[in-house]
């Protein structure tokens, strides 16, 4: 195997991680494992690897109430998130955020946000401190097509762009917000385009497609990096499941989902290609899922055996010196 | 007039069923009403009996405020519907800026008849940014009306009322509180604005609260009996305008109070109301007024810790001896 044969493993590996931990995070969700709600990006792991393997550890990233692939991608740690998720001592933020908020500010993740398009002016800022402390560091912000409609990416874009701030703004357009259908809430249906009104370059991508995505965001890193400012992808994705875990979904068809799910799985469609190319083995692949598995379960062991935090620690962490 | 057992989810439905059929002019804006009649099913019905007066937005809070605002200015009567509570801070200018202010400013030249619907709340492990009690924020604000109910009853009055108020009313209904029920009128049933209800009477401690505070108050009586202490629930329902009157009929029988609610302690609206109280009935009190609420944390995600920081049923029990002396 060529070395970029095995990068190509390792990212398909990384997509088949956080397919299988969404699953897994469906299914103890249903057995009421996990409290509270989460929601699942199974469909958009092309998105997730294609963007984040074009970073380095110290890049930032901020993410959304959908960032666990978001997370796993930047190589965040199995058993801490699934401990987080649990609501456990041991879990990114100590059982404190949940979900919808986890973060690992070691790798560069700036944080999961609970409000929707709190990650542009976040990675704004974070793009203003590169810039003044002058390394050359990328900040990313995936936000979603729902997103894209909030104030706080209009202030964020312009910023970045009269600044030429090293960002990369990441629209996972899975054509839904919610229960609202993406041509109905946006006014253009290539959201992308609005990037030409801040004089960002932007660029709508075949987001089920790991390679295609890996390449435009390439450029889109490099550009950051030497300093030449922003830049607006747009992943068009679909997610396989509901808005959250549980959601009756009235506002789609089955068949719409089924689709998707049969002609245009992005895990699916990486392995095919890597099959024809004859770098993924039927056996490899196989071992790879089971892998996979093994590393899935040890954490969730992990996470069930871990105590939950004890009741007088949630006075814990609100400041630096804590008799404030 | 007969009474049907009803959720406050449902109380809520008719209310704006009834007023919408009576009134052309009142219409619902907010993200994601029609497909599921409300995120949390609160709009049962309303999509279809009134088309084009139930509209879904972008996610843009700024701007759906700012609307709700706009056609209120002009002739329209807005309930808009925040989602959750929480996101009133991507639309705090057009609520605290302009909306309060502008009827004022404009030296009373219009009337804003706007309600703002804010679903909040802690105890479905929703964590920090999903959970909050803002109550207190907005009382502070001159300009916006506040209203807390609790019971279906008062969903349906209340909200009746906030939507024939001329004024801005913030609406805060308690997310884990919309499955409740409880007996509800029939037709065409109004609680004012700034009534307080005395819902349970007793003689010895005054337990004050609103919203989900008022169910700890009514829990916690039971284990205050079994003590022989005789409490005296009252359901504020309306934060502002705000029932002295009722306060002050209650604490001149019973001497004490405990002020219960959810949101966190510091700043809080108990904060508000013991500063009236001693201001107002210094004489009548044999012992300080207490507070139970929340901790001054954000509210954590994990269960233990979440449990840990919103106040409990033993902590009214509690508070009630400690200015009962017993
Ligand atoms: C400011 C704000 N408004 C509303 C919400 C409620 N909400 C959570 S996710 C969501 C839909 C987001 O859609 P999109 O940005 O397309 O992301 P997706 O869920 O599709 O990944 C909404 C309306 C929120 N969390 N924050
Ligand atoms: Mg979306």
């Amino acid at each position: 195997m060529t070395n970029q044969d095995q990068d190509y493993i390792s990212y398909y590996r990384t997509m088949v991680t956080i397919r299988k931990f969404e699953t897994l995070a469906g299914e103890l969700f249903a057995a009421a494992r996990i409290p509270g709600f989460i929601h699942l990006s199974i469909g958009q792991e092309a998105s997730a690897v294609g963007v984040c393997s074009c970073l380095r550890k110290d890049d930032y990233l901020t993410t959304t109430h959908r960032g666990h692939g978001h997370m796993i991608a930047k190589g965040a740690d199995l058993k801490k998130m699934v401990a987080e998720i649990f609501g456990k001592k041991t879990g990114y933020c100590k059982g404190k955020g949940g979900s919808m908020h986890i973060a690992d500010f070691s790798l560069g993740i700036l944080g999961a946000n609970g409000v929707v398009a709190g990650g542009l002016p976040i990675v704004t800022g974070a793009g203003v401190s590169i810039k003044m402390r002058k390394t050359d560091q990328v900040g990313v912000c995936f936000f979603g097509d729902g997103a894209a409609n909030r104030g706080t990416v209009h202030e964020a874009m312009n910023m970045a762009s009269i600044w030429k701030l090293p960002i990369v703004f990441v629209i996972e357009n899975n054509h839904y917000a919610s229960t609202t259908p993406q041509n109905y809430a946006c006014s253009v249906n290539d959201i992308y385009s609005r990037s030409a009104s801040y004089n960002i370059p932007g660029t709508a991508v075949d987001g089920n497609n790991f390679l295609k995505v890996r390449e435009v965001t390439l450029k889109a890193v490099q550009r950051a990096r030497k300093g030449e400012g922003p830049s607006v992808i747009e992943n068009k994705t679909y997610r396989f499941r509901g808005h959250f875990e549980g959601d009756p979904q009235k506002y789609r068809t089955e068949s719409e989902v089924d689709a998707w799910k049969n002609k245009n799985d992005p895990v699916k469609r990486f392995a095919d290609y890597l099959a024809r190319k004859k770098i993924l083995t039927k056996e490899l692949n196989q071992q790879i899922w089971h892998e996979v598995e093994t590393e899935l379960k040890k954490a969730v062991a992990f996470a069930e055996q871990s105590p939950y935090p004890e009741p007088q620690e949630a006075l814990d962490d609100l400041f630096t010196i804590p008799s404030c | 007039m007969s009474d049907r057992i009803l959720s406050c989810s449902a109380a809520l439905a008719e209310a704006l069923h009834e007023e919408m059929s009576r009134d052309e002019t009142i219409f619902i804006l907010g993200e994601d009403l029609t497909a599921h009649a409300g995120i949390f099913g609160q709009f049962k019905g309303l999509p279809e009996n009134f088309p084009g007066r139930i509209i879904d937005t972008p996610i843009s809070e700024t701007a759906i405020l700012g609307v709700g605002l706009g056609s209120a200015l002009t002739g329209m009567r807005p309930f808009v519907d925040l989602h959750f509570s929480d996101f009133v801070t991507c639309c705090m200018d057009e609520l605290a800026n302009q909306t309060a202010k502008i009827r004022y400013m404009f030296g009373g030249q219009v009337n804003i008849p706007m309600v703002i619907w804010c679903p909040d709340g802690g105890g479905l492990r929703a964590a920090a940014q999903h959970s909050q009690s803002l109550e207190a924020w907005f009382i502070h604000t001159p300009g916006l009306k506040v209203v807390v109910p609790s019971e279906p009853a008062d969903v349906k009055g209340l909200i009746k009322s906030a939507i024939r108020d001329d004024d801005p009313v913030m609406v805060f209904q308690h997310k884990k509180l919309f499955a409740r029920q409880g007996a509800v009128p029939e037709n065409d049933f109004t609680i004012p604005l700034g009534r307080a209800a005395i819902k349970l009477e007793g003689k010895d401690v005054t337990l004050l609260s609103y919203g989900s505070g008022f169910y700890l108050c009514e829990e916690a009586v039971k284990g205050l009996g079994h003590l022989n202490i005789d409490a005296e629930v009252v359901d504020l329902r309306t934060l502002k305008p705000l029932d002295m009157d009722t306060v002050a009929r209650s604490i001149k029988k019973t001497h004490r109070a405990v002020i219960v609610h959810e949101a966190c302690l510091t700043g809080g609206f108990g904060a508000e109301l013991t500063a009236r109280i001693q201001d107002e009935l210094f004489d009548y009190l044999d012992a300080p007024v207490k507070r139970v609420a929340a901790k001054d944390v954000p509210i954590p995600f994990s269960p233990p810790l979440e449990d840990y920081v919103l106040p409990k049923v033993s902590d009214v029990v509690e508070a009630a001896r400690a200015v009962t002396y017993r």
